[in-house]
């Protein structure tokens, strides 16, 4: 550009028709909102283009303007501009809260009385909490290792076989069912009416129990093994994310890597444990840490299934129960910070996984 | 010291593997035929190159020799013993694999004891042979690190280690020098032969290269389109190619192949070419005489064209286009009215893009092949 005064001038002139300009849209939007208030469509759609057009003119004109700061004052307000909302919609969504929870979680129900560690002590000698921290941890072991697990050996035996789209696309299928979805299907599949005249079974997991000379059973309210039948739906939902991106690191794997292990002398065994597993370790290790995180933080299944109840309780289902049913706020934020705490050492291994694959390549 | 391991080594080796192809077929997908009877005898101790264009069937026909690809028909023996139906692991041999095929989670240690460990030797015995193959290959070094710590000779180095440590009866090569650069790639040539020396290991080496072809086997396989071409040592080949694709693949430049007319001129039969007049030396002149009042494809080399000062009616007169002086020779990319040619001359002359030239070709080493079945009329198998 051209630096002489009348080039200034002009230059001036545009930013300040810009930001009336913009003004002018983000007012006049607004006004025609109101007046159209009864046009419910018409008032969608010019919301939608009012509200995404505000954002990019705002964008559009605090770029501009910060272009014309000097060079060194330049690189910092663009940042701002650019990543400034971003990161303050951030702080005000997610710290916020946090650092909110964490005060909580000090008081007591009515947040209004400070109570020191009671919540935490509670949280961690509560029978209902250890029954809670027990079943979390079956979901995470029996749970994360079945989809892990599952997900390799599907993986790995359909690979290349002639039905391998077929059989992924019916194992990742579940993956597209909301948690609450897939907690529906299976109250039918574990439904159970009692014994009596005119009681008829609609479950299909006691139809097949009873075809096979079994006793129909309420399966949802056999203790401690119930939950097992709900970690079952979770593997159900879950065994197509792991298989499918395993699937998709074996496939990377370079077939001479394969060939050269068979000329090596190693026999199909072998080769799995041998090269093909060592070979996606990265990847396995992210998939467990991402259900693992899931299994953590597991609240819909058992929501839907039984509520917490028959021995099944989860540590955010007792969170939930404790905030909205019983209005326990000081305590279910003391639960609320337990969970964060042991999600965040997973967490920080999975982001520095992602990172370390990053710098290999 | 050096040459103490080498006698070590050829002393272990000792074991005879002759590897006879018989009426090998491969077909893809019920109708491809990537390889049509194969018939080759590889015989102990030889270094055998593959070479042909891509698609050819050279690597097809090394997997089989692996073991990776089933043969369709026919049958393939190494040492008197019939493998078709055998694994891989079961045909001691060893592969060296165009990208290495190293194992990226394992060091270069651990690539190299892996057969060994996998077929259960003893600790010592594994570690002796790792070390002796890293002290042939000197790469002891690199022993402790990560195949994507090393480049890419050294990673070949480390390819070939993992075969040697195995002391197999046959190596197999699949184009392992493609992925190198230039200077490196002629340095490994070298290395491998001299490595086939000392070893003294059947070797089948499978290349698109001529250049490595010719330098490194002892008898090369010339392959095209699924089909053997002709089978023979270097100069061979070079020498009494047995039709026109032969002629033209091995040697670089290549020959020059073109048309030519024959006919009788004053009781001699004689070959015209865009204005050149070659009279026929007698011994050739019975494979002519069919041809008299026809045409056949002459095939002359780029060193068999010879500069001349004497303009003559007989001469072959050309427009130089290119030319390409290398030091020690120079390339001339000539004219004619109808064709290209390339002619070697010595770096002397200082020619000139642009000007006419006049070539006499050496007649005794014309090639000459039937236009239509493009075999040659000199040689056959």
């Amino acid at each position: 550009m051209i630096d002489s005064p009348r080039g200034r001038v002009l230059r001036a002139l545009t930013l300040v028709a810009l930001i009336v300009l913009a003004a002018a849209f983000l007012f006049g939007g607004f006004v025609l909102l109101q007046y159209i208030q009864e046009f419910k469509i018409l008032m969608t759609i010019s919301a939608v283009i009012w509200g995404v057009g505000s954002v990019a003119l705002l964008y559009h004109v605090l770029n501009h303007i910060a272009q014309t700061m000097p060079r060194k004052v330049r690189s910092v307000s663009v940042a701002i501009i650019f990543a400034g909302p971003a990161i303050l919609i951030l702080f005000w969504a997610l710290i916020l809260p946090t650092l909110r929870s964490l005060r909580l979680s000090f008081m007591d129900s009515t947040g209004s009385k400070f109570v020191f560690l009671d919540n935490y002590i509670f949280a961690f000698t509560d029978p209902i909490m250890l029954q809670s921290f027990r079943n979390n941890l079956l979901w995470m072991i029996f749970g994360t290792l079945s989809c892990v697990v599952l997900g390799i050996v599907i993986a790995v035996l359909v690979d290349k076989s002639r039905m391998e789209r077929l059989i992924k696309s019916l194992i990742f299928m579940p993956m597209v069912i909301s948690f609450v979805g897939a907690g529906v299907i299976w109250r039918f599949i574990y439904a159970y009416k009692g014994e009596g005249v005119n009681i008829a079974d609609i479950g299909l997991l006691n139809a097949i129990v009873t075809s096979l000379g079994g006793q129909a059973q309420a399966w949802t309210l056999v203790p401690f093994w119930n939950n097992f039948f709900l970690i079952i739906i979770m593997v159900w939902l879950q065994t197509g994310y792991s298989m499918v991106i395993i699937s998709s690191a074996i496939k990377a794997i370079p077939v001479s890597l394969n060939e050269a292990a068979r000329v090596d002398g190693a026999n199909a065994f072998q080769i799995f444990f041998s090269i093909t597993i060592p070979t996606i370790m990265p990847t396995i290790v992210t998939v467990t840490t991402t259900i693992l995180i899931f299994s953590l933080k597991l609240f819909d299944i058992v929501r839907v299934m039984t509520g917490g109840n028959y021995g099944t309780n989860v540590i955010a289902n007792e969170f939930y129960e404790r905030q909205f049913t019983r209005g326990q706020s000081g305590q279910a934020s003391a639960i609320a910070i337990v969970l964060l705490v042991v999600i965040i050492p997973v967490l920080a291994y999975n982001l520095r996984q992602f990172k370390g694959r990053r710098t290999l390549r | 010291m050096l040459l103490c391991v080498i006698r070590n080594r050829v002393e272990e080796v000792g074991k005879v593997a002759k590897v006879l192809l018989k009426d090998i077929i491969k077909i893809y997908d019920g109708d491809v035929k990537a390889v049509d009877r194969a018939n080759i005898e590889i015989q102990d101790k030889e270094f055998m190159v593959l070479v042909g264009p891509s698609g050819c069937g050279k690597t097809t026909v090394l997997r089989m020799i692996a073991g990776l690809e089933e043969i369709s028909s026919g049958d393939l023996f190494i040492d008197s013993k019939r493998v078709n139906d055998e694994a891989p692991k079961d045909r001691d041999i060893a592969m060296v694999f165009q990208n290495y095929a190293l194992y990226p989670h394992m060091s270069v240690y651990g690539n190299m004891q892996f057969g060994l460990r996998i077929r259960n030797f003893p600790k010592e015995e594994i570690h002796a042979r790792v070390k002796e193959a890293a002290q042939i290959l000197d790469i002891e070094e690199l022993l402790d690190r990560k195949p994507k710590a090393l480049s890419g000779g050294q990673r070949q180095r480390v390819a070939v280690g993992r075969a040697i440590v195995r002391k197999p009866k046959v190596f197999l090569f699949d184009e392992p020098l493609s992925n190198l650069d230039a200077k490196l790639r002629v340095q490994m040539r070298a290395e491998i032969s001299s490595l086939h020396s000392r070893l003294q290991a059947t070797m089948i080496y499978v290349t698109h290269d001529q250049t490595e072809a010719m330098t490194m086997g002892d008898r090369i396989v010339v392959m095209r389109s699924g089909i053997i071409q002709q089978i023979g040592t270097p100069l061979k080949l070079y020498n009494t190619p047995i039709n026109r694709f032969v002629a033209g693949f091995i040697g670089s430049p290549p020959m020059n192949i073109s048309p030519a007319g024959v006919s009788e001129q004053d009781g001699k039969i004689v070959v015209k070419e865009e204005g050149m007049t070659v009279v026929i030396p007698e011994s050739r002149e019975e494979v002519l005489r069919p041809y008299l009042g026809g045409k056949v494809l002459m095939g002359v080399r780029s060193e068999d064209l010879k500069f001349t000062n004497e303009p003559k009616e007989s001469n072959l007169n050309a427009k130089v286009i290119v030319v390409e002086p290398l030091g020690n020779e120079t390339h001339l990319y000539l004219e004619t009215k109808d064709s290209q040619l390339i002619a070697r001359t010595d770096s002397e002359h200082g020619f000139r893009v642009g000007e006419r030239v006049d070539f006499t070709p050496e007649v005794k080493k014309i090639q000459f092949f039937d236009i239509e079945t493009e075999r040659s009329l000199l040689y056959s198998e």
